[in-house]
C-alpha cells in the first residue's frame, strides 16, 4: 500500500477536484477573518452580487488594527476606526460570528481559534495571515492566504492550491535549561535560512516536539513562514485530544468519539517519503537571539555576529541589515544595550509564555531604561494571567499588562517603537521598520525578553 | 477582481539588487488601513522610497530619472513575510506588470498570479546578467513571453525559460480568475460538504 504522510491524508481527503496540469481544488474547514485582510474581499462578494456560501465555517476577531490600552474607548484613528466599523457590517450582513473589540472571545486570530475549538485535528484552515501556520500544532493543514483566496473560500469554501512537497525535521535528545519552543525555531530557521522550506509543507517529528505542550506547538508550527514554509505540522496525539476536549465548538457525545478515533489515526505512515528530511540533536540548540533584519538571521546568546556565508547570500544585502541594526561583524550579542520589551503576538502571546516571563522577573525590578509592553494574546489569556497570580507578580515587578491585540509585532496601531531604539521581541519578524519606522528588533523567546527586561541588555536568562 | 491580460510585455527594467526583500518593505503595515483596493502605488517601497519626513530618498531606485519600466528586477527570495496581497496591489497599481527574480516566497507568488502580476523565476545567473545589462543601458528592453514561456534581453542572444503552471498561464493570458472557476463548480461543492463528517 502506499505509504502517506500525515499531510497527504488531511490533504488527499480535502481534494473536491484535482484540475489536469492545474492546482488541486481544496474545501476549507474553518476561515478565519480579520479587519485588516477580508474587507477588499466582501467588496469584491458584493461587486459579484455573491453571498458568503457556508457563514457558519467562517469566524471573525478584530486584532491587528486595534488599541492595547483603554478598548472600551472610541478608537481615535478614523481609518482604524472604520476598518473595525466594515468588518462588523460585513459580518452582520454575512451572518458570520464576530468577536469584536471588548468581546470576552476577542484576541489574536492565532490564539482565540485554538482556545475556542475552532482548530482541530485533520481539518483545513486558512486565514488573510501567514501565521496561519500556527494552527499546524494541532495536526491541522493550516496556511495564509491572500485577499483574492479570502474572497474564493467566503463564496465557495474552497480555494486553488497546488500540492506543496514534503519536508520533515526531526529532533531528538533533552532540551538544556531556558530553551524554549521559540529557541528551537529560531534555531531551525538560522539552519534553513528564511527560504530553506519555501514551497514545502512541514512536519515536526522527535520526542522534543511530542513533549512539548501545545503552547509550544503552536509557536514552533507559527514560525514555519519564516523559512518560507507555507505551513508546518505536528501529528495529534493524546495531549492535542486533551486539549480540544471540552471546547466550544469542539464536536460533541458521539460526534467526538467518533472525532478522537479518526484523530487518533492521524500521523504519518512508517516509511513514508518525505521530499526533504533533516536532522538535528536537542543538545546542540541554545536560547537564541536575532542580530539582523529576517529571522533567519539568528545566532546563540552567548554568540558573536558571524562572517557573511557568501555562498549562501550576498554581502551588500547583509551589510545592509547589520547597517540598519547599528551593528558589526564579531560583535557579541550578550551585554548590548536595549530599550524596549515585547512580550505577545500569536507567536508569544499565550499562557505559558506569560509563566515563563514572570517566572524570571519574579522577585526583580524591571530596567528603569526599559519600556516593556506586556501583551496577552486573547482575553481568554489575560484572565488567566490574573487568576494564576501572574499579573500581580508582574505587577510587584513594575510591568503593566495591556489588553489583547497584535500590538507592536506589526505596529499597525499606536505601539509603535520609535526609530533607532532596540526592542527585545517575542513576535516572529524583525524586518526593517516591522514594530514602528526605524525600529530595530531583536527576537527573542519569553526567557531571554525576561532577563532582558531585567537588566537593560541582552542577557542570558541561565545566568539570572 | 479582473486585470489585464498578459501575453507579451516589452519594457525596461527597473533594479532592484537586494535579496529577501518582503513584503513590509513593500509596503509597510500601517498602509494598510484602507477598505478598498485605491491607491497602494504611491506607497510601494514607502520607508526605502521617503525619509520619515516624506522626502524622497535620492539613492532610490524609484526615486531614480534613469531608471523605469513595467518590469520589476529584484534579488532572490523576493516577498519573503506576510501574506498581505496590499504588497502585490502595490506593486501593480505602481505600474509594474511583471516581477523577475531568481526566487519568490510562495504566498507572494500566489497573489500575483491571482490578480495578475506575473512573477517570472529565472536563474541566479540570468538575472546577474539583466542587473548588469540594465546597468550598463537603462534603457535596455526586457521580453517577457508569457506564450513561450521565456525571457530575452534585447541585443543579447541569451535568453532563458521560465516555469509557470499551465492553469495559471491560461488565466494570465485571457484575464480570468479563480472565482468564476470555483463558482461553476458549487454543486460539486455543495456534494463533498455534505459527505464531510465534521
Amino acid at each position: 500500500m502506499n505509504k502517506k504522510t500525515l499531510f497527504d491524508k488531511i490533504w488527499d481527503s480535502h481534494v473536491v477536484r484535482k484540475i489536469d496540469n492545474g492546482p488541486d481544488v481544496l474545501f476549507i474547514d474553518r476561515h478565519l477573518i480579520h479587519e485588516v485582510t477580508s474587507p477588499v474581499a466582501f467588496l469584491g462578494l458584493k461587486k459579484r452580487n455573491l453571498n458568503v456560501m457556508y457563514p457558519d465555517l467562517t469566524f471573525a476577531t478584530a486584532d491587528h488594527n486595534t488599541p492595547t490600552i483603554n478598548q472600551h474607548l472610541p478608537i481615535k484613528d478614523p481609518l482604524s476606526a472604520k476598518q473595525l466599523q466594515t468588518l462588523r457590517d460585513n459580518t452582520k450582513k454575512h451572518d458570520i460570528v464576530f468577536w469584536g473589540l471588548g468581546h470576552k472571545k476577542n484576541g489574536i486570530v492565532h490564539v482565540i481559534g485554538p482556545e475556542s475549538g475552532i482548530t482541530l485535528p485533520g481539518t483545513t484552515i486558512v486565514c488573510g495571515d501567514s501565521h496561519t501556520s500556527t494552527h499546524g500544532a494541532f495536526g491541522a493543514i493550516a496556511f495564509g492566504i491572500g485577499t483574492s483566496e479570502v474572497e474564493m473560500v467566503l463564496s465557495t469554501q474552497c480555494i486553488m492550491q497546488p500540492k506543496p512537497k514534503s519536508m520533515r525535521i526531526n529532533i531528538n535528545g533533552k532540551l538544556g535549561d531556558s530553551v524554549t519552543p521559540k529557541d528551537i525555531a529560531l534555531f531551525i530557521i538560522s539552519k534553513l535560512s528564511t527560504s530553506g522550506a519555501t514551497g514545502y509543507f512541514v512536519e515536526y517529528s522527535g520526542n522534543v516536539f511530542s513533549e512539548m505542550s501545545m503552547e509550544g506547538r503552536m509557536t514552533v508550527c507559527n514560525l514555519s513562514i519564516e523559512m518560507g514554509a507555507r505551513g508546518g505540522l505536528i501529528s495529534p496525539d493524546k495531549k492535542t485530544i486533551e486539549y480540544v476536549k471540552n471546547r466550544e465548538y469542539t464536536p460533541k457525545g458521539q460526534n467526538l468519539e467518533n472525532a478522537i478515533e479518526y484523530w487518533s489515526k492521524l500521523h504519518t505512515d512508517e516509511g513514508a517519503v518525505f521530499d526533504k528530511e533533516y536532522n538535528f540533536n536537542s543538545s546542540e540548540i541554545e536560547p537564541m537571539v536575532t542580530f539582523g533584519t529576517n529571522p533567519g538571521m539568528g545566532i546563540r546568546i552567548s554568540g558573536k555576529i558571524p562572517k557573511i556565508d557568501s555562498e549562501k547570500d550576498n554581502l551588500s544585502s547583509y551589510l545592509k541589515s547589520l547597517r540598519y541594526m547599528g551593528y558589526e561583524i564579531g560583535d557579541k550579542m550578550l551585554g548590548k544595550k536595549i530599550d524596549y520589551v515585547f512580550l505577545g503576538s500569536c507567536t508569544n502571546g499565550r499562557i505559558e509564555d506569560f509563566r515563563t516571563f514572570s517566572k524570571i522577573t519574579k522577585g526583580f525590578k524591571k530596567s528603569k531604561n526599559v519600556t516593556a509592553w506586556l501583551v496577552p494574546g486573547s482575553h481568554r489569556v489575560l484572565n488567566q494571567i490574573k487568576s494564576e497570580g501572574i499579573l500581580d507578580d508582574l505587577e510587584s515587578s513594575g510591568f503593566k499588562v495591556r489588553e489583547p491585540g497584535c500590538s507592536a509585532c506589526l505596529a499597525m496601531n499606536d505601539d509603535k517603537i520609535p526609530p533607532g531604539k532596540y526592542v527585545i521581541s517575542t513576535s516572529n519578524r524583525n524586518f526593517e521598520g516591522r514594530q514602528g519606522p526605524g525600529a530595530r528588533t531583536i527576537l527573542a523567546s519569553p526567557a531571554v525578553a525576561a532577563a532582558a527586561a531585567i537588566t537593560g541588555r541582552i542577557t542570558d536568562p541561565r545566568k539570572i | 477582481m479582473p486585470y489585464e491580460k498578459f501575453r507579451i510585455l516589452e519594457s525596461s527594467g527597473v533594479p532592484l539588487e537586494i535579496e529577501n526583500v518582503d513584503t513590509d518593505q513593500i509596503i509597510p503595515a500601517r498602509f494598510l488601513k484602507a477598505t478598498e483596493r485605491k491607491d497602494f502605488g504611491k506607497n510601494l517601497f514607502r520607508d526605502w522610497r521617503y525619509d520619515q519626513d516624506n522626502t524622497p530618498k535620492k539613492d532610490f531606485i524609484l526615486n531614480s530619472k534613469t531608471y523605469n519600466g513595467k518590469i520589476l528586477v529584484a534579488g532572490k527570495n523576493f516577498g519573503s513575510g506576510s501574506s498581505r496581497e496590499h504588497a502585490v496591489w502595490a506593486i501593480y497599481d505602481y505600474g509594474f506588470r511583471c516581477v523577475i527574480s531568481s526566487f519568490f516566497a510562495d504566498i507572494f507568488k500566489n497573489n500575483c498570479l491571482n490578480i495578475g502580476v506575473l512573477p517570472v523565476q529565472i536563474s541566479a545567473e540570468f538575472l546577474k546578467l539583466i542587473f548588469n545589462s540594465i546597468k550598463k543601458s537603462p534603457s535596455v528592453k526586457l521580453k517577457v513571453n508569457l506564450i513561450d514561456q521565456e525571457v530575452s534581453i534585447s541585443g543579447n542572444s541569451r535568453k532563458e525559460k521560465f516555469e509557470i503552471n499551465p492553469y495559471k498561464k491560461e488565466n494570465m493570458i485571457n484575464g480570468f480568475d479563480d472565482i468564476d472557476y470555483l463558482l461553476n463548480m458549487k454543486s460539486e461543492i455543495k456534494n463533498f460538504a455534505n459527505k464531510k463528517p465534521f
